[in-house]
């Protein structure tokens, strides 16, 4: 089994010091830190700022940016620089995510390892092209056809948009997943410190090149964590890749068994390392009667309520996900049977977050929604009376 | 006959693969000396599949493997070693 | 030798997979006739096989890179050519060849073939046009010429088709030829101008589709086809593309023939020779 491979960041794309600017220019520095080398996007609002920068940055570093005729485009176009080798991303807002959906699943089905920046904003449609919103979050997990698995981050800060981005390209190189990294209109806007450490403080994974010669390779013949070992375009393995249903040779097999297999592998790589994947911030859970718990945008906006709240001498908890797919199930269960009830506020009103923290929790405590229908923030006074009345 | 035959530094060879052939019979109809003909027989799809009928009139020009769309068919020059 | 050992020797094996042979395409399609010449160019170009990499789509011509021995993929409806743009710019390396259908590139990827002819990517597309979208049980494409029957146009098509070459050609395509699956020396010696030339060179083949396109239209069998090429086709080297459209079923003559071969700077020797004078010594040079 190909071990994790990390290694310390190039300094050729990392620009080491203090800087003040918004979420989508560190969201690109913070790329260029974990190696990324290739983005191929399409302009649009609130995402541009992404690929403006990458486009100014990368020939100064050595790379390409192309912004390619559209979204669909984009979306593949990333996916051949990874065959042929680099790291890569594209960056994109609102309709332009639902464009790209069938290469999210195209990448799911080819385990190319690859980042998907989604700088949400309001919808449907045109939506509030200026605004934010969460209202993607399902969307990221299920919106390609068929049955896959994906990481999703989410940053609610600038100094984030830089730090978990890294992740973000870490844990594509090691799943072989497509990685969504979930921003908003507000961090991606947001202009606030950023400190960007030296190279050699930055953790870079590697990605998990096979070792083996060409006439025993397969190349999709999983290691013991479910992932296959990776090769690329120009190595002399003349592997074949497909978005048919495939076997570890790569070749397509159509029946239900091969599609069982392949399906279940998808699923699982994830599912059974979630563990290591998780990724969430806790305080004042253990003596709480109610956990707020959030991501992104309204994780920050939360936590004035819940200072106002513990003034009020409500013993409040919070709980803000990093990482919010895969979901950290047993963590919430285990929450659930302690506390009166979660306060889950975010950017839509379908409970995108909360609506899977009810699931989970089976009615062992009450899941109190605060939803927002996007185009700004929650008022935190409206999280503070969601949990006043959580807290009865 | 016997000295022209003498004289032919040259011969054309035709293989054929029959479990590849789909019996298009595109390789007889485009075959420039009338070498090759469709067999009776049957492959285990039961497609009929080209035979090298007529080695004689082979050129070994090679437009049989050109045009098979199935891979099914070669033909190529062998040269015709002393003594042959 | 036994009979199928002999069939090693051809060109073509080398490039093939072996083990998923018969293939899926019908009998006399020309698909498969096209993969002969397009291994005979390859080797007369000296392309090592592992410097080379097929991109294709979805349908039957899409199918060609699930059976070509090379660094091979198999990717979406239309995208092979946005994939490709990736491969080709992440590693100048490598040899990247698209080879797809005519309702996989120019009608679902229609927007993804003009850009990439316009910004004179180093690639080689080579278009199988068939007219029809076979895979699918032949519904019309936009090269089907008028009153062809698909199984979406039962009453013929009366809409206006493509001109593949003069599309290439007038979005900036550097190499535009077309030829037909019965000339087959000539596709193979395109193939070899096509992949020596630096920029984005272009080949249309029309080909048989004689499960389909023949059938529907009444139209023979694929030696039928192949003959009507061998009687009708014409060529005219250099011919103005805006005359070689095919906008009847069974016009008089199809034109064939290498009709565009300038000289252009491809995509990444324009950005380097820009980005260079504009940074200087910031620039890092990509791919050179």
């Amino acid at each position: 089994m190909a071990e994790i491979k990390y290694t310390t960041a190039d300094p050729k794309g990392v620009l080491t010091g203090i800087h003040y600017m918004d979420g989508n220019h560190a969201a690109c520095e913070g790329a260029l830190a974990a190696g990324c080398r290739f983005a191929a996007g399409y302009p649009i609002t609130p995402s541009t700022e992404v690929v403006e920068r990458f486009s100014a940055r990368i020939p100064l570093v050595g790379g390409v940016f192309i912004q390619m005729e559209d979204e669909i485009a984009s979306s593949i176009c990333l996916q051949g620089a990874v065959w042929a080798g680099l790291k890569a991303m594209t960056v994109t807002s609102g309709p332009g995510i639902s464009l790209m959906q069938e290469h999210i699943g195209l990448a799911a089905c080819l385990e190319t390892p690859c980042v998907f920046v989604n700088v949400q904003r309001g919808g449907p449609s045109t939506g509030l092209p200026t605004l934010p919103g969460q209202a993607d979050m399902q969307q990221c997990r299920w919106g390609s056809h068929g049955d896959y698995e994906v990481i999703a981050l989410s940053p609610s800060t600038v100094q984030e948009s830089f730090d978990f981005i890294i992740d973000a390209f870490n844990l594509a190189e090691i799943y072989r997943v497509p990685v969504f990294f979930m921003m908003d209109e507000c961090v991606g806007h947001m202009t606030e410190k950023l400190v960007i450490p030296e190279a050699d403080k930055i953790k870079v994974v590697e990605r998990r090149y096979t070792s083996k010669p060409p006439e025993e390779y397969l190349p999709f013949k999983p290691d013991p964590d479910l992932v296959p070992e990776m090769v690329k375009a120009g190595d002399g393995y003349r592997f074949h890749v497909t978005g048919l249903t495939h076997d570890e040779r790569g070749y397509p097999v159509i029946n239900a068994q091969a599609q069982k297999e392949m399906v279940y592998r998808l699923v699982e790589k994830v599912e059974k390392n979630a563990p290591k994947i998780w990724r969430y911030e806790e305080d004042e859970v253990e003596d709480a009667d109610v956990v707020v718990l959030s991501y992104g945008i309204s994780a920050r906006v939360a936590l004035k309520a819940i200072e106002m709240a513990r003034e009020k001498g409500i013993r409040v908890g919070r709980m803000r996900l990093i990482v919010v797919w895969p979901f950290p199930e047993p963590r919430v269960k285990e929450i659930a049977s302690k506390v009166k009830a979660i306060v889950v506020p975010e950017l839509n009103i379908r409970g995108q977050v909360a609506r899977e923290v009810e699931r989970i929790v089976e009615g062992t405590c009450r899941v109190v929604r605060v939803p927002h229908a996007g185009g700004t923030v929650h008022d935190p006074q409206e999280i503070l009376d969601a949990i006043m009345e959580a807290a009865k | 006959m016997a000295t022209a035959e003498k004289k032919k530094k040259f011969r054309g060879v035709v293989y054929v693969a029959p479990e590849r052939c789909k019996g298009c019979a595109i390789c007889v109809e485009f075959c420039p000396t009338g070498a090759i003909t469709m067999s009776d027989r049957f492959n285990s799809k039961g497609y009929h599949y080209p035979e090298f009928t007529y080695p004689d009139k082979c050129t070994g020009c090679g437009l049989c493997g050109m045009y098979c769309p199935d891979f099914a068919i070669y033909g190529f020059r062998e040269k015709i070693g002393e003594g042959a | 030798m036994s009979v199928v050992e002999g069939i090693k020797e051809n060109p073509v094996e080398e490039f093939l997979r072996t083990d998923r042979l018969p293939h899926v395409w019908c009998s006399g399609c020309g698909i498969g006739t096209t993969v002969n010449c397009f291994a005979r160019a390859v080797k007369e170009c000296g392309i090592p096989l592992n410097d080379l990499a097929i991109v294709s789509g979805i349908g039957c011509t899409g199918r060609v890179a699930g059976y070509l021995r090379l660094d091979s993929f198999h990717t979406t409806h239309g995208r092979a050519i946005a994939f490709a743009t990736g491969l080709h710019l992440a590693n100048p390396e490598l040899k990247v060849v698209v080879y797809s259908g005519d309702g996989d590139l120019v009608g679902i990827g229609g927007n993804h073939f003009i850009h990439a002819a316009r910004r004179n990517l180093d690639i080689t597309v080579i278009l199988i046009n068939n007219f029809t979208y076979a895979m699918t049980g032949g519904q019309v494409t936009p090269t089907a010429p008028l009153d062809s029957i698909e199984t979406t146009t039962p009453y013929g098509v009366f809409e206006q088709n493509f001109n593949l070459p003069h599309l290439a050609a007038s979005c900036g395509a550097v190499y535009v030829a077309r030829w037909t699956a019965y000339h087959v020396m000539q596709v193979k010696k395109a193939m070899v101008e096509a992949l020596n030339k630096k920029g984005f060179s272009f080949i249309e083949i029309i080909a048989p589709c004689p499960t389909i396109y023949l059938r529907r239209n009444r139209l023979g069998s694929a030696i039928d086809e192949l003959k009507y090429y061998k009687e009708h086709s014409v060529i005219q080297h250099g011919a103005d593309t805006r005359d070689v459209g095919i906008d009847i079923r069974r016009p008089e003559k199809i034109i064939v023939g290498k009709f565009v071969d300038i000289e252009k700077p491809d995509y990444l020797t324009a950005m380097n020779e820009h980005l260079g004078e504009v940074l200087g010594d910031k620039y890092v040079r990509w791919g050179e």
